[in-house]
């Protein structure tokens, strides 16, 4: 693991995707039927994905 | 940042929390078997049932209402709704001056009362509990100011999370290392990842908490002119029928599908109309309702009244705040999501005791 600073870009780029992936989510689902709310779903639950990835990946 | 700043954030951060956790607790323990209100009421209230004449003629509105309100004397209607997978019409009538309500399934080919299929005592009591915690408006209001506290503590944990993640990968959690510093990873961690969904959860509860005052305002500004030509509320004896006025507002928005009536006198009508609701059937319109005001006394048409954008916004807030709109995938992951908010807060609450030196 890297021991310097890390850069405001590099500390919330993954918070950030996280963030834009679940919003779209949240509103495609709302704008659309069927397919859509599967994508959303999907989009959504990129935040649940990446807490369990990080618990299993990042732990030490 | 300087360090003054920081500290300011963290006392924003560590007030915000502390004031509204135990509330925001109560609200997400309530809110998980909440989300799924409909499966609950399914699973323990289903029964086997058919109507009295499946194939027969259906009574009109008039004639359902008056089988709803023989069996409830003295009673006044308050609104009438629609059941989409059978031919049940759902009447809910009030003591005038009294709170409470009762809310009666009627089968449209009878007049018999149906079995009801939703209304659970357990999920009303939890969603009072949610909504205001049996104390009504104020009750309402303090819960959305404990929302806007969230939100304060949202942000303020957002720019608190960079100092701490200065030098740690995203994500990383140092499971080995004394129970505080694990704790604190899980809290960052959990708390980066559910921050949209929190923050939409939390701003359209606070919009939700808003309902009474927004809905009193639409009346009291939208719908004011129409009231002007009467005096006096219009009188039950008075009322022109039911089943013209929802023809007639039919007729007003066409393609639009019906929702429900509020009767002349309801938290959602004036004293003098009937307010028939219907919504458009797109999914993003499906949760937009319009309004068409029937004269009571009349039963002409009185106006179809816009949504206003408060209106337009509340009624978008409750389909983001109560995850329903999507299907059981997305109603799994609002469970998911309020699990980890629920280790959010937890986590938080430890960490200050921790901190403070209550806990070792």
């Amino acid at each position: 693991m890297s021991r310097g600073h890390l850069s405001l870009w590099q500390v919330f780029r993954i918070p950030l995707a996280v963030a834009a992936l679940s919003l779209f989510g949240l509103v495609v689902a709302l704008l659309g039927d069927g397919a859509w709310d599967w994508i959303g779903a999907a989009a959504l639950g990129a935040s649940v994905a990446a807490a369990v990835w990080a618990l299993v990946a990042r732990r030490r | 940042m300087k360090a003054s700043t920081l500290r300011a954030w963290s006392w924003a951060h560590k007030w915000s929390s502390l004031v509204s956790t135990l509330f925001l607790l109560m609200l997400c323990v309530t809110g998980l078997p909440l989300v799924f209100t409909h499966e609950i009421e399914e699973a323990a209230m289903h029964q086997a049932w058919t109507p009295a004449h499946p194939n027969g003629p259906k009574l009109d509105l008039d004639q359902v209402l008056a089988a709803a309100l023989a069996r409830k004397p003295g009673e006044v209607p308050a609104f009438m709704s629609f059941d989409e997978d059978r031919p049940v019409v759902n009447v809910t009538s009030v003591v005038p001056g009294k709170s409470g309500y009762s809310f009666q399934p009627i089968d449209q080919t009878s007049g018999d009362p149906a079995p009801s299929v939703a209304g659970h005592p357990v999920m009303e009591f939890l969603l009072q509990l949610h909504t205001d915690m049996f104390l009504g408006l104020p009750g309402m209001l303090f819960l959305g100011a404990m929302g806007l506290l969230l939100v304060v503590a949202l942000v303020s944990g957002v720019v608190l999370y960079a100092p701490f993640m200065r030098r740690l990968p995203f994500g990383t959690v140092r499971a080995h290392k004394a129970a505080r510093t694990r704790w604190l990873d899980y809290h960052n961690l959990l708390g980066a990842v559910t921050l949209a969904w929190v923050l939409v959860v939390g701003v359209t509860g606070v919009v939700n908490t808003l309902a009474t005052p927004i809905i009193a305002y639409w009346k009291d500004t939208a719908l004011k002119k129409l009231t002007t030509a009467y005096d006096a509320p219009a009188p039950i004896a008075a009322r022109s029928s039911l089943n013209a006025a929802v023809e007639r507002a039919k007729l007003a928005l066409p393609g639009k599908q019906l929702q429900f009536v509020a009767f002349p006198g309801s938290t959602y009508s004036t004293q003098h109309h009937y307010a028939v609701f219907f919504h458009g059937d797109t999914p993003l319109t499906a949760h937009l309702t319009t309004p068409a005001l029937i004269d009571a006394r009349t039963g002409q048409l009185a106006a179809v009244a816009p949504t206003p954008w408060y209106v337009a916004a509340l009624s978008l807030s409750q389909p983001l705040h109560f995850g329903d709109y999507g299907g059981l995938p997305l109603k799994i992951l609002w469970a998911l999501l309020d699990l980890a908010t629920i280790v959010i807060l937890g986590s938080g609450l430890y960490l200050w005791l921790v901190k403070r030196g209550t806990l070792k």
